[in-house]
C-alpha cells in the first residue's frame, strides 16, 4: 500500500520532535511521530479501536478512535491524527461515546450479522465491542444485504456478511506475507474485499495459503474450514512475533 | 410486597429462551412469591390479560399475526423486555430475509420435503402456491421487536443466561429498569 507513513530513521541530525499535550486532562508526552491512540494507550487511556491492529500500519477504517480535540469542530480518529503542541484531547465525553455506539451499530446493520450461528461467536471482535459500548440493540433498521460466501479456497472461507470492511487481511497479505492477495472495491456500504482481481479465492495465483489474515480477521468473515459455530478462535501471537524479528533483520541491515 | 404480574409471549422464535427462564431452577422458587404468570407458552391463560405489570417477548415480528399481537401486548404491558437475540434483532428468522417469501417455503415444504407420493421429476416442477389460508401470511421479512412497538428494556442473548433473566425480572421487582449492559450480549 501506498500511505503507509514513510519509516523516518531517526538519527542526530533529524531527531523526532518531542511534544506535550493532554489528553482528558492529563498532561502527556509524546514524539511527533506518535499518534494520538498510541500515546493514549501509554498512559493506560482507553479508547475502543476495530481496525487497527498492533503490527500493521494503520488505516482510519472504522472510526470507532474517534476523539474529541478543543477547537476542532469535527471528531478525528485517534489512530490516524498525530498530537500537536497543547492540543487537548478529549476521549470519553457524551459526544464522542454517542458517536461510538452509532457507528458500532450501523456495522451491525450493515451486514448480516447472526452471532448465535457464527463461527466467531464468543470470540469475535465486534461482539467484544457491542459489550465494551454497552449497545444492547440498534436504533437503525437492518439492511439485510444479499451478500456471498466463497468456499473455494481448500483451507480457508471468506464470509461477505460478517466483514467490516477493518481491511487487516488487505493490510496484513501486503505487508507481512507480501502476496497482496486481498484488495477492496466498489464504494462505500458496497464495498467488498477480493481476492486477486475479484476472482474466487480459490484460483488466486497469489494466495500462499499462509492463513494470515483468517488469524487477524476480527470478525466472522474470514474462517478456517471445518469450524463450527463458536469455534473459530484467532491466534495472533505470529504477529508481534514477525514484527520483533524483522526489526532485529533491520538493525542488523543498518550496520 | 404486591406480586407483580407478568405474562410471557413468543413470536418467530424457537422458545429457548422460554427454556432459559426455566433454567432459573431455585430462581424461580424466589421468584414465585413476587410474580404472578398472568399469561404464556408457560401456562394455560387463553387470552392476553388486560393489564401486565412485565411482559417478555420472545421472537421476531415474522407474520402478519405477530404484528396484530405486538400492538395488542402493548397497549397492555407495563414493562415491554425485547427478550432475547430474536426479539432484539431478528437473529435466526431474520436470516431469510434475503430472500423471497415464495423461495423460503418452496425451499421449507417443496424442495425439503418428503414428497411419497411424487415422483422425482414430478416433484421438481411441483408449484408452490401458497394461500396463507389456514395460518398467518408471513411478512416479507422478519423484523426486531422495537422496530413495531416501544420496547423498554433490551435482553439480548441466544438464549439469555438465566443470571441475566434473574437480574432483570430482580430488577424489575425493586421498581427499577434494570441496565442489562455487561450482563450478556448478542450471541451470548
Ligand atoms: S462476526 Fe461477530 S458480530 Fe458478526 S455474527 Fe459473527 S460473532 Fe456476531
Ligand atoms: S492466506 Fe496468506 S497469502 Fe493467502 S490471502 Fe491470506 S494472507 Fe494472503
Ligand atoms: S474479511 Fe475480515 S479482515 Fe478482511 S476486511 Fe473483512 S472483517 Fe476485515
Ligand atoms: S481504529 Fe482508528 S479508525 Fe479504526
Amino acid at each position: 500500500m501506498s500511505h503507509h507513513l514513510p519509516k523516518k530513521l531517526r538519527t542526530d541530525l533529524n531527531p523526532s520532535r518531542l511534544l506535550t499535550f493532554k489528553i482528558d486532562g492529563r498532561d502527556v508526552s509524546a514524539r511527533e511521530d506518535e499518534s494520538i491512540l498510541a500515546v493514549a494507550r501509554q498512559n493506560n487511556i482507553a479508547i475502543p479501536t476495530l481496525c487497527h491492529l498492533d503490527g500493521l500500519s494503520e488505516r482510519g477504517a472504522c472510526r470507532l478512535c474517534i476523539v474529541e480535540v478543543r477547537g476542532v469542530a469535527k471528531l478525528l480518529p485517534s489512530c490516524v491524527t498525530f498530537p500537536r503542541q497543547d492540543m487537548e484531547v478529549i476521549t470519553n465525553s457524551e459526544r464522542v461515546i454517542t458517536y461510538r455506539r452509532k457507528i458500532l451499530e450501523l456495522l451491525f446493520t450493515e451486514r448480516n450479522h447472526v452471532c448465535s450461528v457464527c463461527v466467531s461467536n464468543n470470540h469475535c471482535e465486534l461482539q467484544n465491542l457491542s459489550v465494551e459500548l454497552g449497545v444492547t440493540h440498534v436504533h437503525y433498521n437492518y439492511l439485510y444485504p444479499q451478500l456471498a460466501v466463497d468456499a473455494s479456497h481448500s483451507r480457508f472461507s471468506v464470509d461477505h456478511n460478517r466483514c467490516v470492511l477493518c481491511l487487516r487481511c488487505v493490510r496484513v497479505c501486503d505487508e507481512i506475507e507480501g502476496a497482496h492477495t486481498w484488495d477492496i472495491m466498489g464504494r462505500g456500504i458496497t464495498s467488498k474485499v477480493i481476492t486477486d482481481l475479484n476472482q474466487p479465492w480459490g484460483t488466486s495465483e497469489t494466495c500462499t495459503g499462509c492463513g494470515k489474515c483468517v488469524q487477524v480477521c476480527p470478525t466472522g468473515a474470514l474462517s478456517e474450514k471445518g469450524k463450527s459455530v463458536a469455534e473459530m478462535i484467532k491466534r495472533r501471537q505470529f504477529l508481534p512475533y514477525l514484527q520483533m524479528m524483522r526489526g532485529r533483520q533491520e538493525e542488523s541491515w543498518q550496520k | 410486597m404486591a406480586k407483580i404480574g407478568l405474562a410471557t409471549t413468543w413470536l418467530d422464535g424457537c422458545s429457548g429462551c422460554h427454556m432459559s427462564l426455566l433454567d432459573l431452577d431455585e430462581g424461580l422458587i424466589a421468584l414465585a412469591d413476587k410474580v404472578e404468570i398472568l399469561y404464556g407458552p408457560l401456562v394455560d391463560y387463553k387470552t392476553f390479560p388486560d393489564h401486565a405489570d412485565v411482559t417478555l417477548v420472545e421472537g421476531a415480528v415474522s407474520s402478519e399475526a405477530d404484528k396484530k399481537n405486538i400492538l395488542h401486548i402493548r397497549a397492555r404491558s407495563g414493562v415491554l423486555v425485547s427478550f432475547g437475540d430474536c426479539a432484539v434483532t431478528a437473529n435466526v428468522p431474520g436470516m431469510r430475509n434475503r430472500y423471497p417469501v415464495e423461495a423460503i417455503l418452496r425451499r421449507g415444504y417443496v424442495e425439503n420435503a418428503d414428497l411419497p407420493l411424487l415422483k422425482e421429476d414430478e416433484a421438481e416442477t411441483q408449484t408452490c402456491e401458497t394461500t396463507f389460508q389456514e395460518v398467518p401470511r408471513l411478512c416479507r421479512i422478519a423484523r426486531p421487536v422495537h422496530e413495531f412497538v416501544h420496547v423498554d428494556v433490551f435482553l439480548p442473548g441466544c438464549p439469555p443466561p438465566p443470571e441475566a433473566i434473574f437480574y432483570l425480572l430482580s430488577e424489575l421487582l425493586a421498581g427499577r429498569i434494570p441496565d442489562m449492559r455487561g450482563r450478556t450480549r448478542f450471541g451470548a
